[in-house]
């Protein structure tokens, strides 16, 4: 594929215009006491999380006027001015078409490459749904299996109109909201998200990912997403879409929060591909996220997979905080960094039950000029007897200026605890590019095939239908990496 | 055009990064020939298969590379490897977490799609790969390891032939094949390459010693000395040059070159 085409590709969002015909539902610019009124009573919230926010609020001035604005991650940008932001929107409704011909030939292409099924590229690119493929009926369907579950799935707003005492106790007790100071501009003007309750003993009987995949909707600036298992539960949700994401807000403060109690397991994966930039590196989201775990009963398992492709700037570590004896934190991430991407990326496991054990697999990918680090920290409390941790980082360069950085810090003050980490470099090499290209497999071909062995650790831990457009979301995000 | 040589190198010059290495070498194998090319170290021995199997950076400055009467000069790595040419590396490349298997029937089904031929599914694949290694006398195990990673010098080897064997080329070129083996790996290396002998296919065995012509009997014998082709002879001629060494070759080769610059 050539350079150009690639460009075209990158460029897709902007030629693609969202600013014409959007009907619009928006306050003023600028971050204040009454900007936040204003959004908490569009929502019709109670008072209780009006207070929520405005101490968030109050907080967040305080950090910006002692300026501490975080600037110990590996990531060049200029400062952010947070009064030049509008803080709410309406769900934008994007243009309705009337068939896949108006959609931007440049995005089909992908679709296509990714191997999304036509119905499904008709979701996304928001084309009229004929007979064929009703999306109301099997959202309905869904949401009718997950009732009779018991499991409750619904927006964030849903979940403050219709289960106030859950959100209320569970909101911000895995990140406060003066935790760091993106979770706490998150706390402050969060948009919606998703919430998701599964009650003692059930096992959500679905995959969450599938519901997402044909509801692709737009979740907003400032996502906040709490989900609750209760003893013996059981979900596996997925985030995102192996899809070009497009969004015209540059900054992007998600806040995440999990919490798995007795016995609980939570599969949490993120595909994220929005949109990184062109290939001078102007443009793309930036993206700060808070992403954290509780293990709070004993047994309880977190597993984090991430697969990382878009984004200017990516600032994100799932984290897992073991507080239960013997339960489980997991970490699986690739994350991909071409032209001028930055991404600063890695986990925490807070080890603070005994016998915890936590697993940590980061594969980093950097092609063109990009930077991509990852960040680490195991920490093991006095009273975690036997808990154990085994990292692995492993990064894979692409041509001789791409930069891969690894910042593991180990955090151990029981003497008890094993730690392990591994790390590797390497350097896509022309040797094995040859050696393929010499058994009669294309450049490309090449190239996916060793960045898929580089990853399959991952990948295998992903849904399965996901596995495979991961792979060719990668292929995708590298096309271009070579020669 | 056909034509009655498989490969047929003419007047060939070749340079790598502005070094001039192969020079006015002239190469002609025909279909089921076995070919055996000797030299001293430095000679280009490893450039000439680097060439034919069309490293990029081989660059060739003037004379005639064709395989199957086209010239194969403007084509890449690929193309030539979906025509037939395969090249048994001297150090093959070790690719950590891609599963053998998988590599293998990749590059078998690139093969086939150049070929306008059905792709194989996984459970034919295995079944094929199951009966080459049968014929090699190769444990399965190598399937699910990572791409050489990891492989001992003589595993590598062997895991170049069971891809030489799998994906059928019609011209094999191999690459030292003989170094860095003890002498069963050795036996058991040759064994495995004279199983792929037939009248459809031919081979280039580049080598530096004479051992490994013990077990591989080639048609002709080619010295090669400072990037060309000086003397081609019987097998006898791979024992003389045991005997005697290269220095007459070297300095025969020497002598033409001050001929050349005289006249």
């Amino acid at each position: 594929m050539s350079n150009q085409a690639i460009k075209n590709i990158a460029d897709t969002p902007y030629a693609y215009g969202f600013s014409t015909e959007i009907e619009t539902d928006q306050i003023e610019k600028g971050l204040n006491a009454d900007v936040v009124r204003t959004i908490s009573a569009k929502k019709g919230e109670p008072l209780w999380l009006l207070d929520f926010r405005l101490k968030a609020l109050a907080h967040f001035f305080k950090l910006v006027k002692e300026d501490r604005h975080p600037s110990w991650a590996k990531l060049k940008f200029p400062k952010i001015n947070f009064d030049d932001i509008v803080y709410y929107s309406a769900p934008k409704q994007k243009p309705k078409l009337n068939s896949l011909d108006e959609v931007d030939p440049q995005i089909l292409a992908t679709y296509e490459k990714l191997g999304i099924p036509l119905y499904e590229q008709k979701m996304l690119a928001n084309v009229a749904v004929d007979a064929v493929f009703d999306s109301v009926s099997v959202a309905t369907t869904f949401k009718e299996k997950l009732k009779e579950a018991g499991v409750i799935f619904c927006s964030f707003s849903d979940a403050v109109a219709h289960h106030p005492d859950l959100v209320r106790e569970y909101l911000g007790s895995v990140v406060p909201y003066s935790d760091n100071f993106y979770a706490c501009l998150n706390s402050a003007v969060f948009s919606d998200g998703s919430f998701c309750y599964v009650p003692k003993g059930v096992r959500c009987p679905m995959e969450l990912s599938t519901y997402f995949r044909i509801n692709a909707q737009n979740t907003g600036q400032f996502e906040r997403t709490l989900i609750v298992v209760e003893d013996d539960g059981y979900v596996s949700y997925l985030e995102g879409c192996t899809a070009p994401m497009r969004d015209e807000n540059q900054l992007h403060a998600a806040v995440v929060e999990l919490i798995a109690k007795n016995n609980a397991q939570i599969k949490y994966a993120t595909v994220q591909n929005w949109y990184p930039g062109d290939k001078e590196g102007k443009g793309g989201i930036y993206n700060f996220v808070t992403k954290r775990g509780i293990c709070k009963g004993n047994h309880a398992k977190i597993s984090w997979t991430q697969v990382e492709t878009g984004s200017a700037i990516t600032w994100k570590y799932p984290s897992v905080i073991l507080k239960g004896d013997h339960s489980v934190g997991e970490f699986y991430s690739v994350a991909v960094t071409n032209n001028y991407q930055q991404a600063d990326t890695g986990t925490k496991m807070i080890h603070l039950g005994c016998n915890t054990k936590s697993t940590i697999v980061s594969k980093g990918i950097s092609a063109g000029h990009s930077n991509n680090s990852y960040r680490g920290l195991v920490k093991v409390a006095k009273k975690a007897k036997g808990a154990r941790n085994f990292s692995q980082c492993d990064s894979l360069l692409f041509g001789d200026q791409a930069g891969a950085h690894t910042f593991p810090q180990i955090d151990a003050s029981n003497l008890g605890a094993r730690i392990e980490h591994e790390a590797t470099t390497s350097k896509i090499s022309d040797d094995q590019l040859f050696y393929c290209r010499s058994r009669g497999l294309s450049d490309e071909d090449a190239v996916s095939l060793i960045v898929g062995g580089f990853c399959k650790e991952v990948f295998k831990k992903l849904p399965m239908e996901f596995a495979v457009e991961a792979q060719k979301l990668l292929n995708i995000s590298l096309e271009g990496a070579i020669g | 055009m056909t034509s009655e040589y498989l490969l047929n190198i003419k007047h060939l010059h070749v340079s790598v990064e502005g070094h001039s290495i192969l020079k006015g070498l002239n190469l002609s194998v025909k279909k089921g020939e076995v070919h055996a090319i000797m030299g001293p170290n430095g000679s280009g021995k490893s450039t000439l298969a680097y060439t034919v199997a069309g490293k990029p950076d081989y660059a060739v400055e003037n004379g005639n590379l064709e395989f199957l009467g086209q010239s194969v000069v403007d084509m890449s790595a690929e193309e030539r490897a979906q025509l037939g040419i395969f090249l048994a590396f001297q150090y093959p490349v070790e690719i950590p977490g891609l599963n053998n298997a998988y590599f293998l029937r990749s590059a078998l089904n690139a093969l086939r799609k150049a070929r306008g031929e059905e792709e194989i599914d996984a459970v034919d694949f295995l079944q094929l790969v199951r009966s080459h290694l049968l014929k090699l006398k190769m444990d399965e195990r190598f399937l699910n390891r990572a791409v050489n990673a990891g492989f001992s010098g003589g595993e590598k080897k062997r895991n170049e032939i069971l891809q030489m064997s799998l994906l059928e080329p019609r011209l094999c070129i191999l690459d030292e094949t003989d170094s860095g083996l003890d002498i069963d790996a050795l036996r058991i290396s040759a064994d495995g390459i004279n199983a792929l002998r037939s009248d459809e296919r031919s081979m280039i065995v580049v080598t530096h010693y004479q051992r490994l012509l013990n077990y591989i009997t080639p048609d002709v014998v080619h010295v090669m000395v400072d990037g060309s082709i000086v003397e081609s002879g019987g097998k006898d001629l791979a024992i003389k040059l045991e005997r005697d060494g290269y220095d007459s070759f070297i300095a025969k080769a020497k002598q033409g070159l001050a001929s050349v610059i005289a006249s």
